[in-house]
């Protein structure tokens, strides 16, 4: 279907080796991820499955650096993560990253505007250029004429395209979204997706967190998370693969 | 720098999102602020008030005259060393006088005695008791500055012949002649008549502090000839009336230079040999400040120090809501976190929420404050307020810290969450 012909040969852009994350719960070790290694190149579409509690969250989390490994490398653009400090890390999250969130996290009291302005403001951009630049992205996903409203004025699927346009805004290296239509009807759900194909078309790089297959169909690689590990990393989304796998 | 100053302005504008959708939490903790600096400010007014009055009633000393007095102006342990001196005799000053004359490129300029006493007086049917009763020269008028609402004070051949004169202070003229003009009417003291020839502008009492509204001058030759000091004994047996003198200096610069000199006049006057002590006390008005100025200090800091404990409730009021707002947006500080918000973004956006609502509290204070000022000064017109301008910058600053105390405990947990935990927050 979307497989690739060839793999990607852009920059690596994402580049982990061998990580793990333990959570200490009292008594108990919970080990969400035992030891994955994993390479994004520019421009890539990965769909990244799995059944529920098998780490997907945790392993977007690390790869967005709004977590740390328990051990294991993680190379960002070239530059170990582990060396950056808290100022480090959220410049890289401002600049490099743009997150899709389940729940679109918006605040609730600001307008769609202000809402994708604000990784510009914390990136420092004149309020001119701020604004010019938020209102192209809510443009560019379609929300042209509702820049003035507020989370609660728009539908869900719009209040998804926001949160879209927040992420792409500041021009990040890599799109992570963690189930973006987990809380979208079917219909909606495919919206989103073609707009992020659009997106990947442009050249983005895209990381997408699923359960549904008909929305990991998108990607143009899979991988499956099974208590903490990689079971499998194949190019393109092959349904007799996957439901080998499922099963 | 740039990047702080959109941080900042957004921070502003999210406080004040925040506070209008949460309008009677908000409004109710700033009541705790508002509060606070009510009591604050108005405790910061009357104290301004006593300042203010206070130096009134201390310009009425004046800053460049001595006073020669038997006790001095300072609380002493030894009382019993001062009570048996001598007392201070009103013709000392026409000594002093003649030796100021004599003395080329003398410091001092010129010698004023005064006896006083209290006494009733008496015009128709009106009457005021224990009025402050003077004796004194034309020369008197160097020594302090008299305000005539009407009519002069006394001049030098009325104070030579010792005319029966007075001049009456603001408040006695209001009670005997609370409709006509004093100005040559003849009033009773001590059952002699005395023509009223000016009246004292209003001056303002303070803290029972003398007062010119409160008393009458004549020229001292009149007051001797109808009034003996040594008579006047009240039930304590303490010597009601007293004498001095007082002298005025040319150049206040040189104040201890021309204490030098009197004292050395004065030892040649009382005939005290070099080994002697001094029998009687040179005073200036700095002494007397500086034994009242403690008093005046620990009121200062006893008064800010309960009403700042008004404050400091509200605060608590304050840092509370902080907490509460930062535990409800646990889940938007972990988005602010993933959209590349720094901790002292955070940090930044708390403080700022808590300073707001501390700065709102404070404004409305201040106002209130103000007219209450406003009508405490029409209803006690003699009730020493000052409401200045420094207050009001005070109290700005003293909210703004109050908010940024009160809000950082909270607001530097905000910043410290581990982003992915916030996310999870529900
Ligand atoms: N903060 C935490 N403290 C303790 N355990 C955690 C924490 N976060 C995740 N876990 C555990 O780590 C494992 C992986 O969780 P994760 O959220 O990554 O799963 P997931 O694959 O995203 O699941 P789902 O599809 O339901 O979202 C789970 O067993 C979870 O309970
Ligand atoms: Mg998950």
């Amino acid at each position: 279907m979307n497989a690739y012909s060839v793999r990607p040969t852009g920059p690596m852009v994402i580049d982990i080796e061998n990580i793990t994350k333990d959570y200490v719960m009292g008594e108990e070790i919970v080990r969400a991820l035992r030891g994955v290694s994993l390479q994004i190149r520019r421009n890539e579409y990965l769909a990244v499955m799995g059944p529920s509690g098998s780490g997907k969250s945790t392993l977007m989390n690390m790869l967005g650096c709004l977590d740390t490994p328990t051990s294991g490398r993680y190379e960002f653009n070239g530059r170990n993560v582990a060396d950056m400090d808290d100022d480090e890390l959220a410049a890289i999250r401002n600049r490099e990253i743009g997150f899709v969130f389940q729940t679109f996290n918006l605040l609730p009291r600001a307008t769609s505007l202000r809402n994708v302005e604000l990784p510009l403001i914390y990136a420092g951009m004149d309020p001119e250029a701020r604004q010019e630049r938020a209102t192209q992205a809510l443009t560019d996903v379609g929300l042209g004429d509702r820049i003035q409203h507020k989370p609660n004025e728009l539908s869900g699927g719009q209040r998804q395209r926001v949160a879209i346009a927040r992420a792409l805004v500041n021009n990040p290296s890599i799109i992570l979204a963690d189930e973006p239509t987990g809380n979208l009807d079917s219909k909606t759900g495919e919206e989103i997706m073609a707009l992020l194909e659009d997106l990947y078309q442009r050249g983005h790089t895209i990381i997408l967190v699923t359960h549904e297959r008909d929305i990991a169909a998108h990607a143009r690689r899979t991988i499956h998370l099974r208590d903490g590990v990689i079971e499998m990393d194949h190019p393109g989304f092959i349904p007799e693969l996957d439901a080998a796998v499922a099963s | 720098m740039k990047r702080f100053l959109y941080e900042l302005e957004e921070s502003w504008r999210i406080a004040y999102a925040q506070m209008r959708s949460n309008l009677t939490r908000s409004t109710l903790t700033a009541l705790g602020v508002i509060i606070g600096i009510v009591a604050v400010t108005l405790m910061g007014t009357a104290i301004g008030g006593i300042q203010v009055g206070f130096d009134k009633s201390m310009a009425v000393l004046g800053d460049d005259v001595l006073y020669v007095t038997q006790w001095p102006w300072k609380p002493v342990d030894d009382w019993w060393n001062y009570r048996d001196r001598k007392k201070i005799q009103t013709e000392y000053a026409e000594t002093i006088n003649r030796m100021i004359a004599a003395t080329p490129n003398s410091n001092l300029m010129v010698a004023v005695p005064t006896s006083s006493l209290m006494r009733s007086i008496k015009y128709g049917g009106n009457e005021v008791e224990n009025v402050f009763t003077l004796g004194t020269t034309s020369d008197f008028t160097v020594t302090s500055t008299i305000d005539c609402k009407e009519g002069r004070f006394f001049n030098e051949i009325e104070s030579r012949t010792g005319a029966q004169v007075v001049v009456i202070g603001y408040d006695v003229a209001n009670v005997l002649f609370p409709s006509e003009s004093p100005i040559d009417k003849f009033v009773l003291i001590s059952g002699h008549l005395f023509k009223v020839i000016g009246v004292n502008a209003r001056q303002g009492t303070f803290l029972g502090l003398f007062s010119w509204d409160s008393m009458v001058a004549m020229p001292l030759a009149a007051f001797n000839k109808y009034f003996n000091l040594k008579n006047e004994v009240d039930v304590r047996g303490q010597n009601q009336g007293e004498s001095d003198v007082r002298v005025k200096v040319k150049d206040k610069i040189k104040l201890a230079e021309a204490k030098d000199e009197l004292t050395g006049m004065m030892r040649r006057v009382r005939g005290l040999a070099p080994e002697k002590k001094e029998d009687f006390s040179i005073n200036e008005q700095q002494a007397f400040k500086s034994t009242l100025d403690p008093v005046k200090n620990t009121i200062a800091i006893a008064g800010l120090f309960i009403t700042g404990l008004s404050l400091f409730v509200g605060a608590i009021g304050i840092m509370n809501i902080t907490f509460v707002s930062v535990k409800e947006r646990t889940k938007e500080i972990g988005t602010r976190k993933a959209l590349g918000a720094r901790r002292r973004t955070i940090l930044l956006q708390f403080l700022i929420e808590s300073t707001a609502l501390c700065l709102l509290g404070g404004f409305i204070g201040l106002t209130l404050a103000y007219f209450m000022c406003f009508g405490i000064g029409k209803a006690f017109p003699s009730f020493p307020i000052q409401f200045s301008f420094g207050l009001v910058v005070a109290s700005m600053i003293v909210s703004v810290l109050t908010g940024l105390i009160s809000g950082f405990a909270p607001a530097w947990s905000a910043s410290r969450l581990d982003p992915v935990t916030a996310l999870r927050y529900e």
